[in-house]
């Protein structure tokens, strides 16, 4: 099945788990899963008005497609994830961030749905991003890297499936930006997407969450060894500002109660207070750790770009702010998930979407997970919320005549 | 939103309603058609029509745990409450708006009514009658607000704060121009009496109404 993709580039799995490169000497021809040049003929279109192409997007699969190819399930990563959703992560040899949601048996049952989960254009696990070369000047793009939206995200993976032969498909499911993908699909695509899961996320990054963005970008943009975002031509990487960036936003998607729970104020490797700057609390090991193992998997401009994606994103701004105007007419069945303790994409976000889509009479599903994990919830061991995207998918693939298959 | 609170779908595998109420209002629904249901509960209601009626079928659940419980079974519910969220909908989005045992737990029953009305071609509303001797007897025998139903709320706890009578409802549908295409009270074991137009009687035997409106 997986071979007759014709311009895919299946790599040997066991080059790329050996030893754990760093993020600047991963070369794309040792990642597992796929990797296919796009745009080759015509340049996409970008929503900036620059065009870019031809690109690389990088994938990966589960399942079988079957044979009118109606059983595809797009899995749309957040802002640092990557397309390893159930594959061992190449870099951090960690098990598939998704397990509990992809595999046979899941909610995403690889056993009767044909799972594509891609790396997002202007990311850094291999499709084309800031770290990549630019072909006009034969040095990594950096900031010369057009600014990249969800819009343009998803155009990309809408190439992917043209490239794929892959009309329609069955659903698109992810969180936070992932979500933000998906409402994408179900506003700018109704006819290439049958069902859609947005969960965590909301129509428009809000205020505080682009301002979290800033204060994340600054950090990177503060690192003396960012240079300007001319960091890989001078063989440096701004660890220090990314690992800010990520400690900042790790705390955005975790819950008080949570970190409570997790660390309270215990006292980490020592009896007292040290009276002076070390970690002497565990929370603040933890979020070090945090930052440090990130530098070492991800690519300080593709942080900029991505987050940049997530802040320009607003469906409602693009129909003078009436968010039912993106989903007029929709025959798209919808199921919005959000989390009670998420801060980040709260309820009301949700919410909103929900409303819109009662405007214009969608088939929308709205379920509100009762958690004290704040936004991760959707990547944790919540029964509640595997059961609630087991029993959508199940009644879509009913409606899409994919039961028993 | 329904007092009845919620569960698991009891007839999700075999598609059934065992319900005298939900077989009545079922079979009022044609099939192939656009509903929404106010107070789904436990979803039976939706259930059978997506799945015996071929419905077009969604619902609206203030209880999180019936929502969980019906979009885990496929069905497509949100959240939400017929006081606030009606407003959301547009004019004729659908052809029946039910909305069963649930009116009497609105705060304003009879803008309820009005979007009913207003987004489904036709509405159905079921709701108990206060109206009935059994209720009459005990105000006038004991002296106290009666307790209908099986939920045992008393005054003070009871979601139910807009509680009618088939004659009050009557006289509600005449206010906002209605037309009743059909009115039917129920005993207390299931038997279903088409109401007159005077509806003297039904007011008097039936325990529970179930009316369906359309505009003029």
């Amino acid at each position: 099945m997986l071979a007759i993709f014709q311009g895919g580039i299946r790599s040997d799995k066991t080059m790329a788990t050996r030893d754990i490169p760093s993020v600047a000497d991963t070369g794309a021809d040792k990642l597992p899963g796929f990797q296919v040049e796009l745009a080759r003929d015509v340049p996409m279109r970008l929503d900036s008005g620059e065009t870019i192409g031809p690109f690389t997007t990088a994938y990966t699969t589960c399942g079988e497609l079957n044979a009118d190819k109606s059983n595809a399930i797009m899995v749309c990563h957040a802002l640092t994830g990557d397309q390893y959703v159930l594959e061992t992560h190449p870099l951090t040899e960690k098990t598939g961030w998704w397990e509990r949601m992809v595999g046979p048996g899941k909610p995403l049952d690889t056993d009767r749905y044909f799972i594509l989960c891609v790396n997002v254009l202007g990311g850094c696990m291999g499709s084309t991003g800031p770290r990549d070369i630019n072909p006009e000047t034969g040095e990594p793009w950096g900031l010369d890297f057009p600014v990249i939206t969800i819009g343009d995200i998803v155009r990309a993976q809408a190439l992917l499936l043209d490239h794929l032969g892959i009309d329609k498909l069955f659903c698109a499911v992810g969180g936070s930006m992932g979500a933000m993908q998906v409402l994408e699909w179900a506003a700018k695509y109704p006819d290439r997407v049958f069902s859609v899961v947005p969960i965590a996320g909301a129509a428009r990054h809000s205020a505080q969450n682009i301002a979290f963005h800033e204060v994340g970008r600054q950090a990177i943009m503060a690192d003396p060894d960012w240079r300007k975002g001319n960091y890989l031509r001078e063989d440096v990487i701004p660890k220090g500002g990314l690992s800010v960036a990520r400690m900042a936003a790790h705390i955005t998607y975790l819950s008080e109660t949570a970190l409570h729970r997790k660390f309270g104020r215990r006292l980490q490797a020592r009896d007292a207070l040290s009276f002076g700057f070390d970690a002497d609390f565990q929370v603040e090991s933890y979020l070090r750790h945090q930052g440090s193992t990130f530098v070492e998997r991800f690519d300080a401009n593709s942080y900029l770009y991505i987050t940049r994606a997530m802040d320009y994103f607003d469906l409602a701004g693009e129909h003078d702010g009436v968010l039912a105007g993106a989903f007029e007419g929709t025959d798209v069945r919808f199921c919005i998930i959000s989390f009670t303790s998420d801060w980040l994409f709260p309820t009301q976000e949700s919410r909103e979407v929900v409303r819109a889509l009662n405007a214009v009479a969608a088939n929308v599903s709205f379920v509100e997970i009762e958690t004290d994990k704040g936004h991760d919830a959707f990547l944790l061991d919540e029964p509640e919320f595997y059961r609630t995207v087991s029993g959508f998918i199940e009644g879509a693939a009913e409606h899409r005549g994919l039961s028993g298959t | 939103m329904s007092a009845d609170g919620a569960g698991t779908p009891q007839q999700a595998a075999t598609h059934e309603l065992e319900r005298r109420d939900l077989q009545i209002i079922a079979g009022m629904i044609d099939e192939g058609s656009r509903a929404l249901d106010i107070g789904c509960g436990d979803g039976a209601l939706l259930d059978y029509l997506v799945h015996r009626k071929k419905v077009d079928g969604r619902g609206i659940e203030l209880s999180q745990a019936g929502v969980n419980s019906c979009v885990a079974h496929g069905l497509s519910v949100i959240q939400g409450d017929a006081d606030t969220d009606l407003a959301y909908y547009p004019d004729d989005a659908f052809d029946y708006v039910v909305l069963t045992r649930t009116l009497q737990a609105t705060r304003n029953p009879r803008d309820v009514v009005s979007h009913l009305v207003r987004i489904g071609r036709h509405a159905v509303v079921s709701f108990t009658n206060f109206g009935h001797w059994r209720v009459r007897l005990n105000l006038l025998t004991q002296g106290r607000m009666p307790v209908v139903g099986d939920d045992g709320h008393t005054w003070h706890d009871t979601p139910n704060i807009h509680l009618c009578t088939i004659r009050d409802f009557s006289v509600l549908c005449d206010d906002l121009g209605l037309k009743v295409q059909r009115a039917l009270s129920l005993s207390r074991h299931g038997a279903a009496r088409e109401l007159n137009s005077a509806g003297a009687i039904a007011n008097i035997r039936g325990e529970e109404a179930i009316f369906l409106l359309t505009r003029e």
